[in-house]
C-alpha cells in the first residue's frame, strides 16, 4: 500500500504549552492569596478590586478556563493529528483560537477585579465575553472536526470521542445556562428566574466539571498514560462502554447542588439516583487508567511523569467516590455549605487536572525540544510537594466542614442552640485556614520547581516546529461492518448522537420543571423588589456577597431556629438571577430583613458593619466595604434594567403603578439615610451603601409580610 | 421567564419529550454494552494500539536513562 508523506506543525502545541503554565501560576496565585484573605480579612485594606468576593471568580474561573483549558487544547492538537495521521485542519484557525482564548481570560482578568460578573458560578463572564466565548469556541470545534473529517486512519481512537463530546456538550450547556437580555453594553439580567435559574446554573455548573475538568481530561488520560507507560490501555472495551455511560449519567446529576433546596422532591431524587450511578463509569474509567500501568509498577517508583499520572487518577477515584457520597440527602445535609466541598472540589484540581497536566507537560517537553528532562530528581521532589500540599489543603477543610456543620446542628439539652452566634463556628475553625493556607504555599511552591525545570529543558534543547510522519491513504468502508464500528467512523453523527445522549437528561429534567405549574406554588405576598432594592441587588452581585453568604434556608430545625421560615420556591420567582449560593463562610442571609428573628440588625449596624466589620465582631472575617459609603449610586441604567425585567415577566408596571423608578429610588433613599443621619452617621443619600442596606433590610420579608413565624409555622 | 415558558409551551406534544428521551436512554445504553462486550478481538488490538502508531516518535524514557530506539 502507498504511504503518504504529512507533516505535524508542534507551533500550536508549544503555545498552549506555554499558556497552560503561565495561567496555571496566575490561578494558584490568585487562589492563594483567596486564601489568606480568609485569615487576614483586612488584607485587601479597602481595595475593591482586591477584595474576596471579586477575586474568588477569578480563581475559579482561571483554574477552570485558564489552567485546565489550555492544557486540553495543548493535549487536543498534539493527541489529534497524530492520532488521526493528519496535521491539523487550519493553521489559521489554530492561531484564531490561541489568541481568542487569551484574550477571553484577559478580559475575564479586569472584568472580575471590577466587579462586572453574572454571579452565575463559573459562568460569571458578562454577556459581550459570553458572545466572544461562543466564537471562539466554534472556532476550535470546526478546526477539530476538520481534521477529524481529513483522517487517514478508518477509525477514530476513544481520546477523541472525548474531545468530541467534550466540545459539542460545552457549547450546548455554554449557550443555554447563559440566555439573558442585555440592559447596558456591560450588564444583563438571565431570562429564567428563582429555582427554575438555579435548576439551569447547576445543570450547566455540575457539567463544567463533567464535560470541561473530566471528559477532555480522560482523552488525555487515554493518549498520554499508554504513551508515558509505552503499553496500550488496559480495556479498549472498558472505554466504549466508559465513554458512553459517562456521558449519558453526568447530565442528570446537576440538581444535587440544590439538595433540600425549594426544587422540587422528584428532581432532587434525579439528581442523587444519576449521581450514585456515576460511580460505576467513573470507576471503570480509573482502573482502566491504573490497569494500563500493570507490569510497569516498578517504572512507577521511578518515573516523575507516571508518578503523576497515578496520583491524579487515584484523586479522581476518590473524587468521584466522595461525590456520590456528598450527593446522598444525608451526608449533603452536613456537607453542603460547607468547607467540605471546597476540600472535594480540591482534590479535583490539584489532583486529577493539574497533576495529569503536569505529568502530560513533562513527558511532552523534552519530546517537542528535542533533549532530555532537565532535572528528574527536581520534578520527583515538585511530585512530592505537590502531593504533600493537596493533602495540606483537603485534610484540614475536611475536619473545617463536619465541625461546622456538626456546630450549626447542635441543640441544647433545653432545645437552644448550642452555638446561635455564627461567628463562633467561624472562630473554632480558623486555624483549618491556617493549614490550607500553608497546603496551598506548598502547592504552589511545587509549581514553581515545575516552571523552572521546564524552562531549562526548553533552554537547552531546540524547538521542532515540524516533524514527519507517513500513513497509507484512507480506506473505503467495507460491508458488513458492525454498528459501532461505523458510527465512529462517521465524527459527524457520533457528534449528533453525543448530543442527543447529553440533551436526554437537561429535557427530561428542565421541560418539567418549567411547565408543571404546581413545581413553583404562587405566594401572593411576593412583589417585585423596588428600584432601590434592585439597584443594591446588583451591587450585591458585583461585590460577590453570594460567594460566603447563601440565601437559602433548608428545612431543617436548626436553620429554622437560626435564620427563619425556610425558603419556598414562590419567593424567588422574580430573582434574576437566583442569589442561593453554595457557600456559607458567613452566615445565610435569606431572612436578613424580618424585624421579628434573632438575626434582624438595624441600618445603622448594617453601615458600620459593612465600613468596619472588626470594630462590631473583632473575630469577623468579613472583609471591610469602605467604598460603598464613598461611592456614588449609578441610576443611569435603571429604566432600562426595570424594562428589561417587566419583559421577563416581572410586573414592574403594575407594581410603580406608572411613578418614575428615579423618583421613587430616591425618595427611599432619603428615608434610609435621614434615618441614618439621626443615629449620627455622616451619610449622603445618594452612596452605594443605601442601595445595599436597602436590599438587605428587604430579603425575606415577603413571606412574612402580615404573617408571624407561628402562623407560618402552622401552614 | 415568561420568555422561557412561552417557549416552550408553544412546541406541540412536548408532554412527551422526557418520554421519548428516556426510552432512548436505556435503548442506547443497553446496545452500546452488547456491542461493546461482543465487539471482535482483532478490532479491538487495532483501536487500542493506534497510540503507538507513529514512525517518528522520539524514544525517550522518562528518566533520561536509556533510549530504545
Amino acid at each position: 500500500m502507498e504511504l503518504e508523506k504529512f507533516t505535524y506543525d508542534n507551533k500550536l502545541s508549544k503555545m498552549f504549552l506555554f499558556a497552560t503554565i503561565l495561567w496555571g501560576i496566575v490561578a494558584m496565585l490568585v487562589g492563594l492569596t483567596i486564601a489568606f484573605e480568609l485569615i487576614f480579612p483586612n488584607m485587601s485594606d479597602g481595595i475593591s478590586w482586591l477584595s474576596f468576593g471579586r477575586l474568588r471568580p477569578l480563581h475559579t474561573n482561571g483554574a477552570i478556563f485558564a489552567f485546565v483549558g489550555n492544557g486540553i487544547f495543548l493535549a487536543v492538537y498534539y493527541s489529534t493529528p497524530r492520532l488521526l495521521k493528519t496535521p491539523m485542519f487550519s493553521k489559521a484557525l489554530g492561531c484564531i483560537h490561541f489568541w481568542g482564548w487569551q484574550l477571553i481570560i484577559v478580559l475575564a482578568a479586569i472584568s472580575f477585579p471590577l466587579g462586572f460578573t453574572q454571579s452565575k458560578e463559573y459562568a460569571e463572564l458578562i454577556w459581550p465575553i459570553d458572545v466572544l466565548v461562543v466564537i471562539i469556541w466554534v472556532v476550535f470545534g470546526l478546526n477539530m472536526m476538520m481534521t477529524i473529517v481529513k483522517r487517514r486512519t478508518k477509525h477514530i481512537y476513544v481520546a477523541i470521542w472525548f474531545y468530541i463530546a467534550t466540545w459539542v456538550t460545552v457549547a450546548v450547556l455554554y449557550i443555554v445556562n447563559n440566555l439573558q437580555l442585555p440592559t447596558s453594553f456591560l450588564h444583563s439580567y438571565p431570562v429564567y428566574a428563582g429555582i427554575q435559574d438555579a435548576l439551569v446554573q447547576w445543570w450547566y455548573g455540575h457539567n463544567a466539571v463533567a464535560f470541561f475538568l473530566t471528559t477532555p481530561i480522560l482523552g488525555m488520560m487515554y493518549y498520554f498514560i499508554p504513551k508515558a507507560a509505552n503499553r496500550p490501555v488496559y480495556s479498549y472495551k472498558l472505554s466504549i462502554i466508559h465513554f458512553w455511560a459517562l456521558i449519558f449519567l453526568y447530565i442528570w446529576a446537576g440538581p444535587h447542588h440544590l439538595l433540600y433546596s425549594s426544587l422540587p422532591d422528584w428532581v432532587q431524587a434525579l439528581g442523587v439516583v444519576f449521581s450514585i450511578m456515576l460511580i460505576a463509569p467513573s470507576w471503570g474509567g480509573m482502573i482502566n487508567g491504573l490497569l494500563t500501568l500493570r507490569g510497569a509498577w516498578d517504572k512507577v517508583r521511578e518515573d516523575p511523569v507516571l508518578k503523576m499520572f497515578v496520583v491524579g487518577v487515584t484523586a479522581y477515584g476518590m473524587a468521584t467516590f466522595e461525590g456520590p457520597m456528598l450527593a446522598l440527602k444525608s451526608v449533603n445535609a452536613l456537607s453542603h455549605f460547607t468547607d467540605w466541598t471546597i476540600a472535594h472540589v480540591h482534590i479535583g484540581t490539584l489532583g486529577w487536572n493539574s497533576m495529569l497536566n503536569f505529568g502530560m507537560i513533562y513527558w511532552l517537553v523534552p519530546r517537542l525540544f528535542k533533549t532530555k528532562l532537565w532535572s528528574v530528581k527536581m520534578a520527583n521532589t515538585h511530585f512530592w510537594i505537590a502531593t504533600l500540599g493537596m493533602l495540606f489543603f483537603a485534610v484540614p477543610l475536611y475536619f473545617a466542614g463536619f465541625t461546622q456543620a456538626l456546630m450549626w446542628k447542635q441543640f441544647t439539652e433545653e432545645g437552644y442552640l448550642s452555638y446561635p452566634n455564627f461567628l463562633e463556628t467561624v472562630t473554632q475553625i480558623l486555624p483549618m485556614y491556617y493549614l490550607r493556607a500553608f497546603g496551598g504555599t506548598l502547592y504552589i511552591t511545587g509549581a514553581i520547581l515545575f516552571v523552572i525545570n521546564i524552562w531549562k529543558t526548553a533552554s537547552a534543547g531546540k524547538f521542532t516546529r515540524y516533524e514527519e510522519d507517513q500513513a497509507p491513504a484512507k480506506p473505503a468502508p467495507k460491508a458488513g461492518e458492525g454498528w459501532h464500528r461505523k458510527l465512529e467512523g462517521r465524527p459527524l453523527q457520533l457528534t449528533v448522537v453525543a448530543l442527543v445522549v447529553i440533551l436526554i437528561g437537561g429535557l427530561v429534567e428542565i421541560i418539567p420543571m418549567y411547565l408543571v405549574k404546581t413545581n413553583v406554588p404562587t405566594i401572593a405576598n411576593v412583589q417585585p423588589l423596588t428600584p432601590l432594592e434592585l439597584e443594591g441587588r446588583d451591587i450585591y452581585i458585583r461585590e460577590g456577597c453570594y460567594t460566603c453568604h447563601s440565601q437559602m434556608i433548608r428545612p431543617f430545625r436548626s436553620e429554622v431556629e437560626r435564620y427563619g421560615e425556610y425558603t419556598k420556591s414562590g419567593e424567588g420567582v422574580y430573582d434574576h438571577p437566583f442569589l442561593y449560593g453554595s457557600k456559607r463562610t458567613g452566615p445565610d442571609l435569606a431572612r436578613e430583613g424580618v424585624k421579628t428573628l434573632p438575626n434582624y440588625k438595624p441600618d445603622s449596624w448594617h453601615y458600620s458593619h459593612m465600613i468596619d466589620p472588626q470594630k462590631l465582631n473583632a473575630e469577623s472575617i468579613m472583609p471591610p466595604y469602605p467604598w460603598l459609603a464613598e461611592r456614588d449610586l449609578d441610576v443611569s441604567n435603571l429604566e432600562s434594567k426595570i424594562d428589561v425585567l417587566e419583559r421577563l415577566g416581572v410586573p414592574y408596571n403594575d407594581y410603580l403603578k406608572g411613578q418614575d423608578p428615579i423618583a421613587h429610588l430616591n425618595d427611599q433613599a432619603t428615608k434610609i439615610a435621614a434615618g441614618l443621619r439621626s443615629g449620627g452617621i455622616e451619610v449622603q443619600d445618594n452612596k452605594e451603601i443605601i442601595a445595599m442596606i436597602a436590599y438587605l433590610q428587604r430579603l425575606g420579608t415577603d413571606l412574612y409580610n402580615g404573617n408571624t413565624q407561628a402562623q407560618l409555622n402552622s401552614k | 421567564m415568561k420568555i422561557v415558558i412561552n417557549t416552550l409551551e408553544q412546541i406541540d406534544g412536548i408532554e412527551i419529550y422526557p418520554i421519548i428521551s428516556l426510552i432512548i436512554f436505556f435503548t442506547v445504553f443497553a446496545v452500546t454494552i452488547y456491542l461493546a462486550l461482543t465487539a471482535d478481538k482483532s478490532y479491538i488490538d487495532e483501536m487500542k494500539n493506534m497510540p503507538f502508531d507513529n514512525n517518528n516518535d522520539f524514544q525517550l524514557d522518562n528518566n533520561n536513562e536509556k533510549v530504545n530506539q
